[in-house]
């Protein structure tokens, strides 16, 4: 039985993920805002055969609640197989850019307080020598574009911090997984036109239990976006400043 | 506002062009399984495929399933869906032990046969129109593997149909028959009848097929689908020698068009029309007749055209479509007032025989059709939410 924490559980991406999980027996530690929607949650992942699921309502942006959190997860579900970190908000770019209080709340919703969590976490896998560190980072991260820079910086600040994670832990057996989702059709893009790029978090799921079991470092989901985004990179900056994008 | 689950429909039921609709793809939990009974609680949004690769491992099946898995539990519910065991079972709607129906004044009711029981006769078959429907219960029927047992016979004329389903029904689950829309005079109505039981001896493969495995990756050019294609089709079909039993697995037998995703662009850009009728048993015959013959002069080919007998078992909702009688099921490819034409000549046949016309396949019934079709439509109106309505429910009660 393997032992999963999901840190932003209900989110669409997440609860994807551990539905299609659930019949193969596993224990979850499941945490977010919500707590009705938690048991929900629960109670359907009990019915596709879930071991054990353990809810804890608490927000996540509060970094000084992570290391109670986290030995609370240890104390109840022991070795950690797996974590996702899937919690996020897609703020709005405009006010960001007429409010620095909004500002940094974004970059401690998607960054900062997913670092302080991925720090505990990385100490308690680096012990147990074992287990899947993955986070939800996004294409967004790979380029900075006027059209949401912030929620960018937040993403591209966290896979450098994931890249180094992966540097400092490969040697103790301990994956690090950086997931760069593009487009996908979930409660957070909702008001968004959806086009042919659109993906739904099933796929985006699936996608992240493969990376897992092949044991990747970095994976786009679906896959076509790495060439997107290296053809966006690959635009000198001299253009593409001039671009809006 | 309407709630949107699969969209699945073939016609409008599920549209309301110009309102707002309420998708229920983010409500597939489950909520209650009792192993033991088979009784599922899930979320409305929850599909039948869903459900069955949850308790077919189980050893449970669906009490009714129509030819589509990818439906929601909402969606049967309000369609008050049938299958190919309708003479033994009844509707989907007669396996339907609760739901859960949320009125746009905040009201939510729990609605089983003895609780608002009024509510539970208007919103099964209710086409979505009385609420949203946040969750179903339904109850399952076991079965003790994956397999049915089917049997098929070659009849060559309505007639024969008729005789051999008297001599078949009793003994077989399910049953169901293709029949060639072409074929004209003496063979007018032949075709293949499919029964099958679930089968009791079969220990292989007991997967779950939860994703098409094939992909109709664009529209086909409309010329494909003309009567010369399809009269060949149909004839080699007719003609194709197989094995009278076989032992086939779930999927393909309930589920055949369920392995091409985007089934549909076979007909082309313009589409097709879904027409099904039933028409009261001792007019059957006799006006059966008289559509397919109308059908095959018009050589507006139905490539897939479909018989069979509803039984005695009264659906339970308001607006249900399942009564007792002969149900015709054709698709046709979309050419324009041509094939509308033919459509209004086939309500005429089954207006003239009260029979009725199947909400959910329909996207042309004229207001009055649907009146003399469905006369409890006056009882139901009083139980329609006043914020919910669709693009079939203006269509059909214009003046009302």
């Amino acid at each position: 039985m393997k032992n999963i924490l999901i840190l932003g559980a209900t989110s669409a991406i997440a609860e994807k993920f551990a539905q299609n999980l659930a019949r193969q027996n596993c224990r979850y530690y499941l945490v977010s805002r919500n707590q009705a929607r938690l048991d929900n949650i629960a109670d359907d992942l009990k019915i596709r055969g879930a071991g054990e699921v353990i809810c804890h309502a608490m927000d996540l942006t509060e970094t000084a609640k992570h290391e109670p959190l986290v030995q609370d997860a240890v104390n109840k579900i022991g070795k950690i197989d797996v974590v996702l970190i899937a919690y996020g908000s897609l703020g709005d770019q405009a006010a960001c850019e007429s409010s620095v209080e909004l500002t940094l709340r974004e970059l401690n919703t998607n960054c900062l307080s997913v670092i302080s969590l991925s720090t505990l976490l990385a100490n308690v896998m680096e012990k147990q020598a074992s287990g899947c560190l993955a986070v939800i980072s996004s294409v967004a991260g790979d380029r900075g574009r006027q059209s949401n820079y912030i929620y960018g910086t937040a993403k591209g600040a966290l896979t450098i911090f994931l890249q180094g994670l992966r540097n400092r832990l490969a040697k103790k057996g301990v994956q690090v997984l950086t997931i760069k989702p593009g487009f996908v059709d979930t409660p957070m893009t909702k008001d968004f036109n959806k086009g042919l790029l659109w993906v739904s978090p099933d796929n985006i799921a699936r996608g992240i239990e493969k990376a897992i079991q092949r044991r990747k470092d970095v994976v786009y989901l679906p896959f076509f976006w790495r060439y997107i985004m290296l053809i966006i990179k690959l635009i000198p900056e001299r253009l593409f400043k001039k671009l809006s994008l | 506002m309407l709630a949107y689950g699969q969209g699945r429909s073939y016609g409008d039921v599920c549209l309301n062009n110009g309102g707002v609709i309420l998708p229920t793809e983010n409500l597939q939990r489950f909520i209650q399984f009792d192993r033991d009974k088979g009784i599922l609680r899930a979320e409305a949004g929850v599909t039948l495929a869903q459900v069955l690769a949850l308790v077919m491992p189980q050893g449970w099946f669906l009490a009714v399933t129509p030819g589509t898995k990818f439906v929601s539990l909402g969606g049967a519910l309000a369609n008050d869906v049938h299958g190919k065991n309708h003479h033994r079972a009844g509707s989907f709607g007669c396996h339907v032990s609760a739901f859960e129906l949320h009125r746009s004044d905040g009201e939510r009711l729990v609605c089983t046969p003895k609780q608002n029981s009024d509510w539970f006769r208007a919103t099964i078959g209710g086409l979505g129109l009385t609420g949203f429907i946040s969750w179903v219960e339904i109850k399952l029927k076991p079965i003790s593997n994956f397999y049915i047992n089917q049997q098929i016979y070659r009849f060559a004329n309505l007639q024969e149909f008729l005789s051999l389903n008297d001599s078949l029904e009793a003994n077989w689950e399910y049953t169901v028959a293709w029949i060639d829309c072409l074929a004209r005079g003496k063979k007018l109505g032949r075709g293949l009848y499919m029964a099958g039981n679930h089968s009791d001896n079969s220990t292989a493969d007991r997967q779950t097929i939860d994703q098409p495995s094939l992909n109709m990756p664009v529209e086909a050019p409309g010329f494909v689908l003309n009567r010369f294609s399809v009269r060949a089709f149909n004839t080699l079909y007719y003609r194709k020698p197989r094995k009278n039993i076989s032992n086939v697995h779930y999927d393909g037998y309930f589920y055949p068009l369920d392995k091409i995703a985007h089934w549909n662009r076979m007909y082309g850009k313009r589409g097709f029309f879904q027409y099904q009728c039933v028409i009261p048993p001792d007019k059957a015959e006799q006006s059966l007749h008289q559509m397919l013959d109308t059908i095959a002069r018009s050589g507006q080919a139905s490539f897939l055209s479909v018989l069979k007998k509803f039984g005695e078992n009264p659906a339970p909702g308001l607006l249900s479509f399942p009564r007792p009688g002969i149900t015709l099921a054709l698709d046709m490819p979309n050419r324009g007032p041509k094939t509308l034409s033919l459509l209004d000549q086939l309500d005429k046949i089954t207006m003239h025989n009260s029979g009725a016309v199947y909400p959910a396949k329909d996207a042309r019934m004229s207001a009055q059709a649907f009146e003399i079709y469905y006369p409890e439509w006056q009882t139901f109106r009083q139980y329609i939410d006043p914020e919910f309505s669709s693009s079939f429910w203006r269509r059909v009660s214009p003046a009302k």
